[in-house]
C-alpha cells in the first residue's frame, strides 16, 4: 500500500516537474523527478542462477549508453539493480527497499518464477507496475488476475504450442516422447503441447516423464523415452538436465527428432553435453544467436557489438543472455519514451500496453512485440531454429501460437 | 530387453558414483561415529581443482592423481585445523560444524568458478569397449574405477601395518594409544583417505551430471542410502550398498511407479530393510557391554 505520506511526496514532486501550467496531469509516480526516472530490479547475481546476472548488468550499461545520449525525454533513467541470490525471501525484501524507501517509479525485468511470484501480489496491491518480467511461466501474463505485472519472454506453453505445431507440420505421424521436470516450468509445457495435439491428435504423445530437480541425472528417463519406440522427443528441461538428455539420447542412438526447450539451448550449455550429441537438435528462438559470425553485417548486430566493445566487457558479445537483457531495455526505454511528460504509474503502465510491432537489436528478424490490456505477453511468435554442430541455424517461417 | 539391460547398466554406472561415496562417508564413520555431511561438497572442490589442472592442459591422468594426492592433504587439514577442535564437543555441534563446511565450500567455490555449467572429461575412449551396444566405456569404466578403489582400500586395511593401526584406534582408540599408535593422527587419515576417494567419485560422476558448484548435493543422499543400505560400518556392503541403490531406482522408476516416486520407493525399502536388519545388509552388529 501506498501512505498518505508517499502520495503527498510523489505529488509534491510532480508539480514541481510539471509546474503549475498542466494541472490535468496525473500525479506522476515517486522516484520520478524533472531530471531523472528511477527504476529498479532484483537479479541473481549471487547464488544458482548468477549465470543470468548479465542480463542486469547488460541492462544498467544499456541505460548509461541512453543517459550519456541525453537520457529520456530530457530525464536521465536510473536503474537500481540489486541481488537476491535467486531467493524468494531476499527478493521480497529487496522490492520492498527498492519501493518504500528509495520510491522507485515501478519495477522492471526482476528475475526468476519464484522471485516474481513471491513479489507479484505486493506490487499489484500496491498499484505499482512489476513490467517485462524475466521469466516464462503464464502466470505472469494474466490482465485479469493481476493488471500490473506483465512478462517479457515468450510464455512456456505457447513454445510448446509452437512446437506441437512444427511436429504436426513436418511429422504429422509422429510418436512423441517427452520428458519434462515436475514443477510448474515442466508442466507448462505439457499444458502447451497438449492445448494444440487435441481430439485425435492427443494419442500422439506416446509417453512422458518427469523429473525432479533433486535426481542426479535423467539418464534413466531417457532410457525410458528410447525403449517406448518414439521418433520425437521433447526435453523441457533446465540447463543441466537438458544437457544430460541431449547427450544420452544421442549415446543411446536416438535416430528421430529432438526438441529442446529454449532456455536450455544456449552454446555453453550444448557444448558441455557435446557438440557431436547437439548436431540436429530443435528449438524455438527470438533472441539472435550472436556468437554467430553469418550476423556480422546484420545492422542490429552491429549496434549491439558497438554498444558491447564500449560498454560491456568484450565476451558479453557472444553471451545470448547479455543480448536478451539489451532488448528488454530497449522495450522498456521505448515505453518510457511514449509516457511523454506523464509519468504516472498508471500511464506507465498503459504505454507498455501499447506496445505495436516494436523490433529490437537483438531479436530475430520478424519478431515483434504487441501488447494490449488484454494481451500481456509482448512475444508470441518463435522461429524455428536447428543447430548445425556451431550455431543455430533459423528453419523456415516464424510460427505464431 | 534392450531397454531393460540400459536400465541396469545405467543404474550400475551410477551405483558406482554411490559406492565410491558410500567408501568415502564409511571411511570417516568407522572412526568417528560420523556421518560427514560436507563428503560431498568436498568431493565437488576436488573435482574443480580437477578441472583447473585440466584447464591448465595437465594430463587427464596426471591431473587425477595430483586431485586425490592434493584432496587427501586437504581432508588432513581440514580434520587437524577444524574437526580436531570439536573432538570432545556434543555431537550436534560437530553437525553443525559439517553443516557449516557443506555452505562455506558451496560459497567459496562458487565465487571462485562461477556457478556455470562446465564440461568435464571422461578418461575413457569415445567407442564402447569391445563394440558392445549397451555399455558406454564411461559407464564401464566407472564400475572398474569403483572395483579398483574398493580393492586397493580392502588391501590397505587387510595388508598393512597403518592400515591395522586405523582399525584398531577405530574400534579400540584407549587400548591403541596404549601401544603407540597415534590415535589422533589415525582420524586425520582417516578424513585424508575420506577426500581422496571423495575427490574419484566427483571426478567419475562430473562427466555424467557436469560440473557446477551443486552437482554432488544429490548424489550425496543416494551415497548415504548405499552405505546404509550395505552397512555402515563395511566397506565391501557400503559398495554393494552403493550398486544396488542405484539399479533398484532405475528399475523401480521405470517398471514399477513411475519416475515421480523412485527416490520415494528406493528409500522405503531401504526402511524396510534396515527394520528387519539394523545394521544393514552386510554390516556387522556391534555389541557393546555396558
Amino acid at each position: 500500500m501506498i501512505s498518505r505520506r508517499e502520495l503527498l511526496a510523489s505529488g509534491a514532486a510532480a508539480s514541481v516537474a510539471t509546474g503549475a501550467s498542466l494541472p490535468a496531469l496525473a500525479a506522476n509516480a515517486p522516484g520520478v523527478t524533472a531530471t531523472e526516472i528511477r527504476i529498479g530490479q532484483t537479479m541473481p547475481y549471487s547464488g544458482p542462477a548468477s549465470a543470468y546476472g548479465i542480463i542486469g548488468r547488460t541492462e544498467v550499461a544499456y541505460f548509461k549508453m541512453l543517459n550519456e545520449k541525453g537520457g529520456i525525454n530530457g530525464r536521465k533513467i536510473k536503474l537500481m539493480s540489486l541481488d537476491d541470490g535467486y531467493s524468494p525471501p531476499k527478493a521480497v525484501e529487496d522490492i520492498r527497499r527498492l519501493v518504500e524507501q528509495e520510491k522507485v517509479a515501478f519495477i522492471f525485468q526482476s528475475l526468476g518464477t519464484p522471485s516474481n511470484a513471491a513479489i507479484m501480489k505486493y506490487l499489484n496491491n500496491a498499484k505499482i507496475p512489476q513490467l517485462f518480467v524475466a521469466t516464462g511461466a503464464a502466470i505472469f501474463s494474466d490482465p485479469k488476475k493481476f493488471p500490473w505485472t506483465m512478462g517479457f519472454n515468450p510464455n512456456y506453453q505457447a513454445e510448446a504450442a509452437i512446437y506441437a505445431k512444427h511436429i504436426l507440420a513436418n511429422h504429422p505421424k509422429a510418436k512423441i516422447g517427452v520428458l519434462y521436470q515436475n514443477d510448474d516450468f515442466g508442466q507448462d509445457y505439457l499444458v502447451g503441447l497438449k492445448s494444440v495435439l487435441t481430439g485425435d491428435k492427443a494419442g500422439m504423445i506416446t509417453k512422458t516423464v518427469s523429473y525432479e530437480v533433486s535426481e542426479p541425472t535423467v539418464d534413466s528417463q531417457i532410457v525410458t523415452l528410447q525403449g517406448a519406440g518414439v521418433d520425437v522427443m521433447l526435453f523441457a528441461a533446465t540447463p543441466k538436465f537438458g544437457a544430460q538428455a541431449v547427450h544420452k539420447s544421442f549415446a543411446l542412438g536416438f535416430k528421430g527428432v529432438r526438441y529442446l526447450s529454449n532456455v536450455s539451448a544456449a552454446f555453453p550449455i550444448l557444448k558441455a553435453a557435446g557438440l557431436d550429441a547437439a548436431k540436429g537438435l530443435l528449438t524455438a528462438a527470438y533472441v539472435k544467436d550472436t556468437s554467430d559470425p553469418a550476423l556480422a553485417k546484420d545492422p542490429g548486430y552491429m549496434e549491439w557489438a558497438a554498444f558491447c566493445n564500449k560498454y560491456m566487457d568484450k565476451n558479453a558479445i557472444v553471451d545470448g543472455n547479455a543480448a536478451y537483457g539489451y532488448a528488454a531495455a530497449q522495450t522498456m526505454a521505448h515505453v518510457l519514451k511514449q509516457c511523454g511528460n506523464d509519468l504516472s504509474r498508471a500511464n506507465i503502465l498503459k504505454q507498455a500496453q501499447s506496445l505495436k510491432d516494436f523490433t529490437c537489436a537483438t531479436l530475430l528478424p520478424g519478431i515483434t512485440l504487441n501488447t494490449s490490456p488484454t494481451n500481456y505477453s509482448p512475444i508470441r511468435a518463435l522461429q524455428i531454429q536447428d543447430f548445425d554442430g556451431a550455431h543455430w541455424k533459423s528453419a523456415g517461417e516464424l510460427i505464431h501460437s | 530387453m534392450t531397454a531393460f539391460l540400459n536400465q541396469c547398466f545405467s543404474g550400475l554406472a551410477m551405483g558406482g558414483i554411490f559406492a565410491i561415496l558410500a567408501l568415502s562417508l564409511v571411511m570417516i564413520f568407522q572412526a568417528t561415529a560420523l556421518l560427514n555431511f560436507a563428503q560431498g561438497e568436498m568431493a565437488m572442490a576436488s573435482t574443480y581443482l580437477a578441472w583447473q589442472l585440466i584447464q591448465h592442459r595437465v594430463p587427464y591422468w596426471l591431473a587425477f592423481f595430483l586431485t586425490v594426492i592434493l584432496s587427501f592433504a586437504a581432508g588432513v587439514l581440514i580434520e587437524r585445523l577444524i574437526i580436531r577442535r570439536f573432538a570432545s564437543a556434543p555431537v550436534l555441534t560437530v553437525v553443525i560444524v559439517f553443516i557449516a563446511l557443506v555452505f562455506i565450500i558451496d560459497s567459496v567455490v562458487g565465487w571462485i568458478f562461477g556457478y556455470q555449467l562446465q564440461e568435464f572429461p571422461s578418461p575413457f575412449p569415445d567407442h564402447n569397449w569391445f563394440n558392445n551396444p549397451l555399455v558406454s566405456s564411461h559407464q564401464s569404466g566407472i564400475l572398474l574405477v569403483t572395483l579398483i578403489v574398493m580393492a586397493v582400500v580392502w588391501a590397505f586395511f587387510r595388508f598393512t601395518t597403518l592400515g591395522l593401526a586405523m582399525r584398531a584406534a577405530a574400534q579400540n582408540p584407549a587400548s591403541s594409544r596404549l601401544v603407540g599408535i597415534k590415535v589422533g593422527w589415525m582420524l586425520a587419515l582417516g578424513w585424508g583417505l575420506a577426500a581422496a576417494i571423495g575427490s574419484i567419485a566427483g571426478m567419475m560422476a562430473a562427466p555424467l551430471v557436469y560440473l557446477d558448484p551443486s552437482m554432488m548435493s544429490s548424489l550425496l543422499l543416494y551415497g548415504f542410502a548405499g552405505a546404509v543400505l550395505g552397512g555402515i560400518n563395511n566397506p565391501w556392503g557400503a559398495v554393494l550398498g552403493g550398486l544396488i541403490v542405484g539399479v533398484s531406482v532405475n528399475l523401480v522408476g521405470a517398471y514399477l511407479v513411475g519416475t515421480q516416486l523412485q527416490l520415494a520407493v528406493a528409500l522405503t525399502m531401504i526402511i524396510g530393510v534396515l527394520l528387519v536388519r539394523p545394521s544393514g545388509l552386510f554390516g556387522r552388529t556391534i555389541v557393546t557391554r555396558v
